[in-house]
């Protein structure tokens, strides 16, 4: 298997943060909103630089999503900032009526999502929000895997006009995206291509299934990898490129298998060309405190669990 | 007698003055303004009992409420271009309705004061109409900039707003209007925490005070207490305001847009008669959301001049 360059270690959230402050040096009309995690978003230098463009709302995350679509009334680009659990969750309905439905050009920037926020425990670890998401008409959702890639993403959507999903993380990981590779909304990565197993994966379970690739080659499994960065809309055809070559499926994501990036890959697997499918994601449970990592393991989501799908879907095969 | 309204008793006296020493023909302008204002709101009035007659659905008791404010606002207080809607509204002042289920008076002001042909009204509550239950965006009915329904986010909505046109240094105003019983939404309550925090000068906020909701009066329902008070606690300029009273809320409304820009938003308390203009309807919540059937119309049109012609 071929060997990933890794340009050093940081945490998603960062490349969020790096992102929205260049995104304020550059475009007038993006503005940001935050409920009180201004640091542990990462917004602090947006802040800096853009202090009339920065609104702190406090912990009121409804009304900071009916002020983001409001702010879109007159042009500008709202980023809102807040953990992935109040930025879906707890606001659902105003993200629903004034911003999907109402067709507004607000970014919904989340932090912490998924069991990775670790010892905070399941009150804070949304596992539901990309199904949340990807249910919303005109919603796009997007799950980047590594800082570099957040960072574009977060510059990206700026150019989309619409409402944007877009969720991280707070774990530190492996940055393996060249900087500065353009990001593009909707296009699927290849990262490997093999012939045994197609696994697609989003967000920190890219790294998580490299990691798993690199395993299974050792085995003489080859390994199609795809990062499926945009969740909706959906790369169907490098979904059902890669599985007509591999005949079979593994999906691997940090959320519930209910609702996310597993169902929404099997949706066009039932459609369009049935294979064996295997599911690496929560499995209708909550989180609980821990170390991310510790976290991972229990909950099914880890290397392991991924070279353990890879070998079921492919024996499946015949 | 509170500050706000020995502010408003001050302002009537000052009003009182200057029409005593205005000449007899400007008086009569005013008169006959007022006139033509009570002439469209009967069109109004009749177009909302004639809407959720049509389709035996809908909310006609708040929009007769809000019949005579609404008229008003879009024939005379706004600075706006009906002809040539666009979703910014760059130096215009906005309007957003947040509880949406009185949409039947907003189309029909909408419709009478030139954004859309009258004969749509036709179509409200239909499938594939632009005129839905709720007001939305997506089927580009011009004059809506924001879906409402689901109660409690106009009020952010329309203070984000303000916050764009202050970035855009455009000096027009916002404008928004709720329910008393949606007041009951904690959402209000955190955007009005905010908009005083964060001195946003430039929205004027009114509540259609009619004391009613589906299930009751709001004071059996769930009081809101001293609602004043409560405003002005939030950092908020109150004032108030008899809503089926042209001269007054016309001086009501140029009092607040002259209270805009000195750091703190302005609330209007709007007192109206839920049902206002139909007899039966009037002096309960039961024609909060439903229709009228064949002889209830008759009965209401009865009382309803028809001063613009049916659509």
């Amino acid at each position: 298997m071929k060997d990933f360059e890794i340009f050093g270690n940081k945490d998603t959230r960062s490349g969020f943060g790096e992102g929205l402050a260049e995104l304020g040096r550059k475009n007038d009309n993006v503005v940001a909103l935050c409920a009180d995690l201004t640091g542990s978003l990462k917004m602090d230098t947006f802040q800096k630089e853009n202090p009339d463009k920065f609104f702190q709302v406090g912990i009121a995350e409804a009304n900071m999503m009916g002020l983001a679509a409001g702010m879109t009334i007159g042009g500008k680009i709202p980023y809102t900032g807040t953990f992935a659990n109040f930025s879906t969750g707890r606001v659902y309905d105003q993200i629903r009526q004034s911003i999907a439905y109402s067709q507004k050009n607000v970014k919904i920037c989340a932090s912490h999502a998924g069991l990775t926020l670790g010892e905070d425990g399941a009150t804070h670890q949304i596992l539901e929000d990309i199904g949340m998401m990807r249910m919303l008409p005109n919603m796009t959702v997007i799950v980047p895997a590594d800082f570099n890639q957040t960072k574009q993403a977060t510059i990206a959507i700026a150019d989309h006009v619409g409402p944007v999903y877009l969720r991280f993380g707070r774990p530190v990981m492996p940055i393996f995206i060249k900087p500065d590779t353009p990001f593009i909304i909707g296009k699927a990565d290849v990262l490997l291509e093999g012939s045994d197993v197609t696994i697609i994966a989003c967000g920190h379970l890219v790294w998580k299934s490299i990691e798993a690739a690199r395993i299974l080659s050792e085995k003489g499994i080859s390994v199609d990898l795809i990062n499926m960065h945009t969740i909706k809309p959906l790369d169907e055809e490098a979904i059902l490129k890669s599985v007509a070559k591999t005949g079979c499926v593994v999906t691997a994501e940090e959320h519930m298998k209910n609702g996310g990036l597993g169902e929404a890959v099997a949706q066009v697997l039932v459609q369009n060309l049935l294979v064996p499918q295997e599911f690496v994601a929560v499995n209708d449970s909550f989180g609980e405190s821990g170390t991310p990592m510790e976290l991972m393991t229990k909950y099914g989501i880890d290397t392991a669990n991924i070279v353990d799908a890879s070998l079921k879907a492919i024996a499946r095969k015949n | 007698m509170h500050l706000g309204d020995k502010v408003q008793f001050i302002e009537r006296i000052k009003l009182i003055i200057k029409v005593s020493f205005a000449s007899i023909s400007e008086v009569n302008k005013i008169q006959m303004e007022i006139e033509k204002l009570k002439h469209i709101a009967s069109q109004v009035r009749r177009d909302i009992v004639r809407m959720v007659a049509a389709v035996n659905s809908g909310h006609p008791g708040g929009s007769l409420g809000c019949a005579d404010f609404l008229t008003l606002l879009y024939f005379d207080i706004l600075k706006h271009d009906p002809e040539n809607f666009t979703m910014d509204g760059k130096d215009e002042d906005l309007f957003f309705l947040s509880n949406g289920h009185i949409s039947p008076v907003w189309y029909s002001v909408l419709s009478r004061s030139g954004y859309f042909p009258v004969s749509d009204l036709a179509t409200f509550r239909k499938l594939s109409s632009k005129l839905q239950g709720h007001p939305s965006t997506d089927k580009k009915l011009p004059g809506i900039r924001m879906a409402s329904g689901s109660l409690g986010q106009g009020l952010s909505v329309g203070i984000g707003a303000a916050q764009a046109k202050k970035l855009n240094n455009d000096h027009s105003y916002v404008f928004t209007l709720h329910g008393d019983g949606e007041l009951q939404e904690g959402q209000i309550w955190e955007a009005a925490m905010y908009a005083a925090a964060q001195k946003v000068d430039n929205i004027i906020a009114v509540i259609d005070f009619n004391g009613r909701q589906i299930d009751g009066d709001v004071d059996d329902v769930l009081s809101l207490g001293d609602l004043e008070g409560k405003w002005k606690a939030f950092g908020w300029m109150v004032l108030k305001m008899d809503g089926h009273n042209f001269l007054d809320m016309k001086n009501t409304i140029t009092k607040a847009q002259s209270l805009c820009g000195e750091g703190k938003p302005v609330v209007i308390i709007m007192k109206t008669e839920m049902g206002m203009g139909v007899d039966y309807m009037m002096g309960t919540h039961k024609w909060h959301g439903s229709a009228p059937n064949t002889e209830q119309l008759e009965l209401a049109l009865n009382q309803l001049e028809e001063t613009l012609g049916d659509y």
